[in-house]
C-alpha cells in the first residue's frame, strides 16, 4: 500500500476512535487537548453548544455544502461522516447530532487555505440528523442529512 | 401430417387472437399459444434472472395480496397486487398470465397449471432464447440472492449454485443473500464462479485495508477501495454495453456482519453517478446498464437521481413486474425492472442500440412454467447428481397441508404463522417473532409437506433460536423498527424486507404514520393487552447481532409438523390496518 495513503488513514482512523472515546466518556477531554472547550461539548441542547463553541446559533442553509453520510448505519458506535464546503475562506467545520445525549460532536478549525473538508466516524444513539456547520469569512452556514440508526435484521 | 405440438399451439392462439375461433373454444384457450414465442428486435438481447433462492427444481411460488405502497409509491408498480395489478399491466383476469403474475384464485390455478420455475426447464428456456437471438447476440444476467434458499446450497455452502449458474452460461452477477457465508467461502465461491461479479458499492474498511486478508483476490482495487469488480464491459453483437453492479446496500444491516467484518455497503449513488460517468467518458459505451440488488423502490428513486443509466434490472424485493417503469431524470429516461423471485421468471429485454444510443426496446416478463418448458437433460441430470447426498433427507414427509402454505406478502403467510406457531409450543413462548424474508416457496392444499418445504422457508446460515424475556417496550421498539424499514416514505430508507411475522400477539398498523407511531393495540391472541413494562416470553430466530444458543429453525418447525400431521391454520395473527382502504397493494385482506 502507497505509505502516504497508510499514513493519512491510519490518522483519520485514529481521530474517529478518539472521538468515539470522547464520546463514550472514556477520556477526559482535558488530558486530551490543552484548549478543550469542554463547555460547549457538555451542553445538552445543540443551540447551546453551537453557542458556546461558535459565538452564535444563528445560520443559513448552504447548498454549499454536502454531508456524505449513510442512509442506514452499519453501525451507530463508528458513523462515517465526510463534509465538504465549497465556499471560500472557510475557518471551522463543526458536526452535531441533535438526538445523541450531547449533540456537539466535532469540530475542525481550519489554516487558511486549508480545503473545507472533514471527515470522520460519529456515535450515534439513535435516528436523527447529523448536523455540519461551516464557519466562513465570518458566518455560519448550515446542511444536514439524516441517518437511520436500526436494530437491524429481517432483510429479504 | 403431424404437427408438432408447439407449431399447434401457435396456430391455435393465432386463431384465437384473430378471432376465428368459437367463444367457449377461445375461453378454453385462455392458455396463449406458445407464450415463449418472443418475436427478435432490435440487436441485443439481455436477459436477466433474479433472486432464485437456489431452487434447482420446480416449485409452486404465490404472489402476494398484500405489497402495500404509501407515500409516493401509492398505487404505482410495484405497489400493486391481484385484479389492480392485472388491469395496470392490461393482463386478462382467468388467463394463464393471471396466475403468473398474482395470487388470484391461486389453489386451483396453480392445480392446472403447475409448478414453475428449475433451473433443467430454465436452461432450456435461456438455450432457446439464445438460439433464436444468434451467437454472441445475447447476455444472461443474474441478479443475485441465487446461492442461498434451500437445503442443499447451505449444505454445499452455495457451491451446487455457483455450478448450476456455470452451466447455465450466467454472464455477469452481483449479490446479497451470497454475503451470509464466511468471507473466505464467498471469495471462493465468486473464484469458481465463470462469469463476473460485480459491485460498484462494496468497499473494504479502512482498518481493514491495512493487512486485507483478501489482497490477492482479482477484483479487489485497492486505490479505489473496492472489495470487488464495480462493472465490466461486454461486446455483444457488436454494441459495446457497460454492465454495473450495485449488491444490496444493506446487507451488513439485514443480516449478520460478523460473517464479512472487512466490507462495508450502502447505496452511495454519489459514487455510483461517478462511475456511470467514469464509464461513459472512459469506455464510450453503447449502452448502460445497472444489474441490481436494491429492490425496486431504492431503484425508481435511484433512476430518478442518477443520470446516464439506459436499464436498471432490478431484484431483492421480488416484484414480478410484467412491464419496466420509465423513470425520467435531469438527462433522459432510465427504464427499471424487476423479474420475481424463485426461478419463476425469466425477464428477456430485446434493445434496439445505434448509433451509441438506445433507440428502442421490447420486455417480457417470461414465467417460466415447468409444464410447458421441458427439462434440459443435462442440467437435469446434473442437479439430480448434486442432490443425491441429501435426497433422502429432503424427502422426508412431515405432514400434509390442508391450506395453502406461503410466505410472500407484508404481513404473516400462511407458512410463516406455521413457523411462529411451531416456536410458541416448542419452545414454550407467549409471542414469537419471525423475520420477514421475501423468498420461501409455497404449498398447496393437499400436498405433502416434506423437509425440503421447510428448508426452503427456513434455510440461512444463522438459524439458531432464542428464548427469552422481553419487555412490552422492548417488543414494541422492534415492531416499530421493523415497520419503518418497510414504510419509510423515503425509499433509501427502507431495507427490502416485509413486516416481522408473529405469533401470539396481534396489533394495529398505520404505514402512514411516522417512525415509533405506526404500531397500536398490541394484545395478546387471548386479548389481553401487552404492557410497556411487563416481561414476556419471546421464542425467535435469525439473530443478526450474535448467534442465538438454540436449535436450527427448521428442527424446530419439524418438530412440531411432524406432531401436528394436519397443517390448518387456526389464527393468523395479522395486524388490522387503518389508513389502507382502497390501497391497490391491498386485496382479500382478512383485517382491513
Amino acid at each position: 500500500m502507497n505509505e502516504l495513503r497508510r499514513l493519512i488513514i491510519k490518522g483519520s482512523v485514529a481521530a474517529g476512535t478518539l472521538g468515539v472515546a470522547v464520546g463514550a466518556g472514556l477520556l477526559v477531554p482535558g488530558r486530551v487537548l490543552a484548549a478543550w472547550p469542554d463547555k460547549a461539548f457538555g451542553q445538552k441542547k445543540m443551540e447551546d453548544a453551537l453557542t458556546t463553541l461558535l459565538g452564535s446559533a444563528e445560520m443559513t442553509e448552504s447548498a454549499e455544502i454536502s454531508i456524505k453520510a449513510p442512509e442506514i448505519a452499519e453501525n451507530g458506535a463508528v458513523v462515517p461522516v465526510t463534509v465538504t464546503a465549497a465556499m471560500a475562506g472557510v475557518e471551522s467545520i463543526t458536526i452535531a447530532a441533535p438526538n445523541n445525549p450531547a449533540p456537539l460532536v466535532a469540530s475542525f478549525d481550519l489554516a487558511d487555505g486549508a480545503h473545507g473538508y472533514a471527515s470522520t466516524r460519529i456515535k450515534m444513539g439513535k435516528s436523527g440528523d447529523v448536523i455540519a456547520v461551516v464557519k466562513a469569512g465570518g458566518k455560519l452556514y448550515t446542511a444536514k442529512k439524516g441517518v437511520k440508526v436500526t436494530i437491524g435484521g429481517c432483510g429479504g | 401430417m403431424s404437427i408438432s405440438r408447439r407449431e399447434f399451439l401457435h396456430l391455435m392462439g393465432m386463431a384465437g387472437a384473430a378471432g376465428l375461433l368459437p367463444g367457449s373454444l377461445r375461453a378454453a384457450n385462455q392458455r396463449p399459444a406458445d407464450i415463449y414465442e418472443t418475436p427478435r428486435f432490435g440487436n441485443v438481447c439481455l436477459m436477466h434472472m433474479t433472486d432464485c433462492h437456489a431452487q434447482l427444481n420446480p416449485i409452486y411460488f404465490r404472489e402476494p395480496n398484500v405489497n402495500l405502497g404509501v407515500g409516493g409509491a401509492l398505487g404505482k408498480a410495484p405497489h400493486l397486487v391481484g385484479n389492480a395489478l392485472l388491469k395496470q399491466f392490461g393482463i386478462t383476469p382467468g388467463s394463464q398470465a393471471a396466475h403468473a403474475f398474482s395470487y388470484l384464485d391461486y389453489d386451483a390455478a396453480a392445480r392446472t397449471y403447475g409448478k414453475v420455475g428449475g433451473f433443467a426447464h430454465l436452461a432450456t428456456l435461456v438455450k432457446r432464447l439464445r438460439a433464436e437471438r444468434g451467437d454472441g447476440n445475447s447476455l444472461l444476467l443474474d441478479g443475485g440472492d441465487t446461492w442461498q434458499g434451500s437445503g442443499t446450497a447451505y449444505w454445499t455452502r452455495g457451491k451446487d449454485m455457483v455450478e448450476a449458474c456455470n452451466r447455465l452460461g450466467v454472464d455477469i452477477m452481483t449479490g446479497h443473500w451470497e454475503f451470509t457465508y464466511q468471507d473466505s467461502e464467498v471469495i471462493e465461491n465468486i473464484g469458481a464462479f465463470k462469469g463476473e461479479f460485480v459491485a460498484q458499492n462494496v468497499k473494504v474498511t479502512e482498518e481493514a485495508l491495512f493487512d486485507y486478508k483478501f489482497s490477492d483476490f482479482d477484483g479487489f482495487n485497492e486505490d479505489a477501495g473496492l472489495a470487488f469488480k464495480p462493472y465490466t464491459m461486454r461486446s455483444v453483437n457488436g454494441v459495446r454495453v457497460a454492465v454495473i453492479g450495485q449488491a444490496f446496500p444493506y446487507t451488513p444491516i439485514a443480516n449478520p456482519s460478523r460473517f464479512i467484518p472487512d466490507w462495508t455497503f450502502g447505496i452511495r449513488d454519489e459514487q455510483m453517478q461517478a462511475m456511470v460517468d467514469k464509464v461513459r467518458a472512459r469506455e464510450k459505451p453503447d449502452l448502460v446498464v445497472v444489474l441490481s440488488h436494491n429492490g425496486m423502490d431504492v431503484d425508481l428513486k435511484m433512476a430518478g437521481q442518477v443520470t446516464g443509466i439506459d436499464v436498471i434490472f432490478g431484484g431483492h424485493t421480488h416484484d414480478g413486474m410484467p412491464a419496466p417503469t420509465v423513470v425520467e431524470n435531469a438527462s433522459g429516461k432510465t427504464l427499471v425492472t424487476n423479474a420475481g423471485s424463485n426461478g419463476k421468471f425469466l425477464g428477456v429485454m430485446d434493445l434496439d442500440v445505434r448509433n451509441g444510443k438506445l433507440q428502442g426496446y421490447q420486455y417480457r416478463l417470461l414465467p417460466v412454467f415447468s409444464n410447458l418448458l421441458g427439462a434440459d437433460a443435462e442440467m437435469q441430470a446434473y442437479i439430480d447428481e448434486v442432490r443425491a447426498p441429501f435426497l433422502a433427507k429432503l424427502q422426508e414427509p412431515l405432514a400434509v397441508a390442508e391450506e395453502t402454505l406461503y410466505r410472500r406478502g407484508n404481513f404473516n403467510g400462511t407458512f410463516d404463522q406455521v413457523i411462529c406457531d411451531a416456536l410458541l409450543k416448542v419452545n414454550d413462548a407467549q409471542i414469537s417473532l419471525s423475520p420477514g424474508f421475501r423468498w420461501g416457496t409455497t404449498v398447496i392444499p393437499g400436498q405433502t409437506i416434506t423437509m425440503e418445504h421447510v428448508m426452503d422457508q427456513t434455510c440461512i446460515t444463522y438459524p439458531e433460536t432464542y428464548r427469552r424475556e422481553m419487555s412490552g417496550a422492548d417488543i414494541k421498539a422492534i415492531l416499530e423498527d421493523v415497520c419503518d424499514n418497510l414504510f419509510n416514505p423515503d425509499p433509501y430508507f427502507q431495507q427490502g424486507g416485509d413486516m416481522v411475522r408473529l405469533g401470539g400477539l396481534d396489533y394495529v398498523c398505520d404505514p402512514n404514520q411516522s417512525f415509533g407511531k405506526r404500531i397500536s393495540g398490541m394484545t395478546l391472541d387471548n386479548g389481553t393487552a401487552i404492557e410497556a413494562d411487563k416481561q414476556y416470553m419471546v421464542a425467535g430466530w435469525a439473530t443478526v447481532g450474535s448467534q442465538s444458543p438454540g436449535r436450527p429453525i427448521w428442527d424446530v418447525v419439524a418438530d412440531y409438523l411432524r406432531d401436528r400431521k394436519q397443517v390448518k391454520i387456526d389464527k393468523l395473527n395479522t395486524p388490522k390496518l387503518v389508513g389502507m382502504a382502497g390501497n391497490p397493494g391491498l386485496e382479500d385482506y382478512p383485517a382491513a
